[in-house]
């Protein structure tokens, strides 16, 4: 089981987001991951696009269902993770090392209504 | 919404088993089943292509009908032909209604002249059963029985299957043919082993007492240790089945759909005397099907999923049955219901998916086929 880091902020809906400076790279929990089982496509926004904080950016399949990605914060898509077009496994073995979308903050307040580590393992117990 | 009022799940004999294992737990057709295992549903896929896997399916319905006229009842209400059936064999076939339609599908066994054994769904037990006992009362000296809660039912699937059930059993196995049956001890413990399943692999599927369903599985997966045999759950067994071809009532079949549109047209015992369904699928035959199950797969990305509409030249004309990504085949595969015009091998049209038009094409089924 992977450790969750200490530095992340997390939603209720399973996402974590590294912040640094104005930039936030988000991806899913491990717990998020083992509830999915084998991921195997991960569908993610356009760069440039513009979310609101819980807004769905995205889609990932495991074999047996569909979840939707909703974002931490409101901004704007600065880069998406293209290795997972080919290696969506990545999600499940590096759950907190395979980002999904980098986002540039337009609301960095909002970050104040994330869990921190603790509170999140506290949610999934 | 779910409902508050919800029955509790029902368990299998092995239920604590599964749990103490480290199996994630789902609910499936009223019963607490065992989704996957630690390993994931591609580990425990992988496993039965390429080795065996062993599965519960004790949640599945075991009704008998056993009288005089025990044949002529079992006529009445399965599609197929129980009257080739020898002792110690059994056939797939259909519980319809007066549409042609799918009450249920089910395993019909022999077990003797006058005494058969119906393995049906989970979710359809006492459905299917109050179905039955209508159905064959006109008939006879037959009775029906519910006899799920005498029979666990343990799966080995894959091409080492033979090798790692024979060690626990005085039946010779590679005397019981491809849905032949024999009676004898698993791991000393009164059983009936029949080579079926539900993977598209050769197998065995054993029935034993529920008291001694613990035992046995454990036997099974010691004997398998070398041989890389693992517990395998219902998301595996989904994803198995459909790379082989096989409809999940439910799913693919259920009352809307006829034994004709789902291409089943082999189940239909049409020499047999009347049985339920059998004007409606004389009709059918005679006027020539509209719809039919066929198989697909994705040509871009996307995953088509059980519901998902099917587009045919933008308009829509179907509707996705299942749909997964195969860990095998590692292809997005499925099977929906098209209009006859465009059922050909090679006919392209679009999936929904959320929203998005994704091209898929129509291939032959089954999309896999083991090497014998």
């Amino acid at each position: 089981m992977a450790a969750y880091p200490s530095g992340f902020k997390y939603t209720k809906d399973h996402e974590w987001i590294d912040i640094a400076g104005d930039r936030g790279k988000i991806g899913i929990t491990d717990y998020a991951q083992q509830q999915l089982g084998d991921v195997v496509y991960v569908e993610l926004p356009e760069v440039g696009a513009k979310l609101k904080q819980g807004q769905s950016f995205g889609t990932i399949e495991s074999v047996k269902a569909v979840s939707e990605l909703y974002s931490p914060v409101s901004g704007e898509v600065a880069e998406i993770n293209t290795s997972l077009k080919d290696k969506p496994e990545t999600v499940n073995s590096d759950p907190h090392g395979n980002w999904m979308i980098v986002i540039k903050l337009t609301n960095p307040g909002e970050t104040r209504a994330l869990l921190d580590a603790s509170q999140y393992q506290d949610l999934i117990k | 919404m779910e409902q508050a009022t919800e029955a509790p799940l029902k368990k299998t004999p092995l239920n604590a088993r599964h749990r103490a294992s480290g199996a994630r737990m789902v609910s499936f057709g009223g019963w607490d089943m065992p989704v996957e295992y630690s390993g994931g549903i591609v580990h425990e896929h992988m496993a039965v292509r390429t080795r065996a896997g062993l599965f519960d399916v004790s949640h599945m319905g075991e009704i008998e009908i056993a009288g005089k006229d025990a044949l002529a009842a079992v006529q009445r209400i399965s599609s197929n032909d129980a009257s080739r059936l020898q002792v110690g064999q059994a056939q797939y076939s259909g519980l319809l209604s007066p549409r042609g339609t799918f009450v249920d599908d089910l395993l019909v066994y022999r077990l003797a002249p006058a005494h058969f054994l119906l393995v049906v769904n989970a979710g359809n037990i006492a459905k299917d059963y109050a179905w039955i006992v209508e159905q064959i009362k006109p008939v006879g000296d037959a009775v029906a029985v519910d006899a799920s809660s005498r029979y666990a039912l343990l799966a080995i699937q894959g091409p080492a299957a033979q090798e790692v059930l024979q060690p626990l059993t005085g039946v010779p196995l590679d005397a019981i043919k491809y849905y032949w049956f024999a009676h004898g001890e698993v791991a000393s413990v009164r059983a009936t082993i029949s080579r079926t399943g539900y993977t598209g692999e050769d197998g065995f599927e054993v029935f034993i007492p529920p008291q001694s369903a613990d035992r046995v599985w454990q036997a099974i997966l010691e004997s398998g240790r070398a041989a890389g045999v693992i517990p395998c759950g219902l998301g595996a067994r989904d994803t198995l089945r459909l790379e082989a071809a096989m409809r999940l009532h439910g799913n693919d079949i259920d009352e809307t759909t006829t034994a004709l549109e789902a291409d089943l047209g082999w189940i239909v015992g049409w020499k047999k005397d009347d049985f339920v369904g059998a004007p409606a699928l004389r009709a059918q035959r005679a006027s020539g099907v509209k719809r039919k199950l066929v198989g697909f797969e994705m040509m871009d990305r996307g995953i088509a999923r059980h519901g998902y509409d099917a587009y045919v030249n933008g308009a829509k004309a179907g509707t996705v049955t299942s749909g997964t990504q195969t860990p095998f085949l590692k292809k997005a595969i499925g099977m929906a219901y098209l209009p006859v015009e465009h059922i050909a091998a090679d006919t392209e049209f679009d999936v929904d998916i959320r929203e998005r038009r994704i091209r898929a094409r129509v291939v032959p089924m089954p999309f896999y086929k083991r090497q014998k």
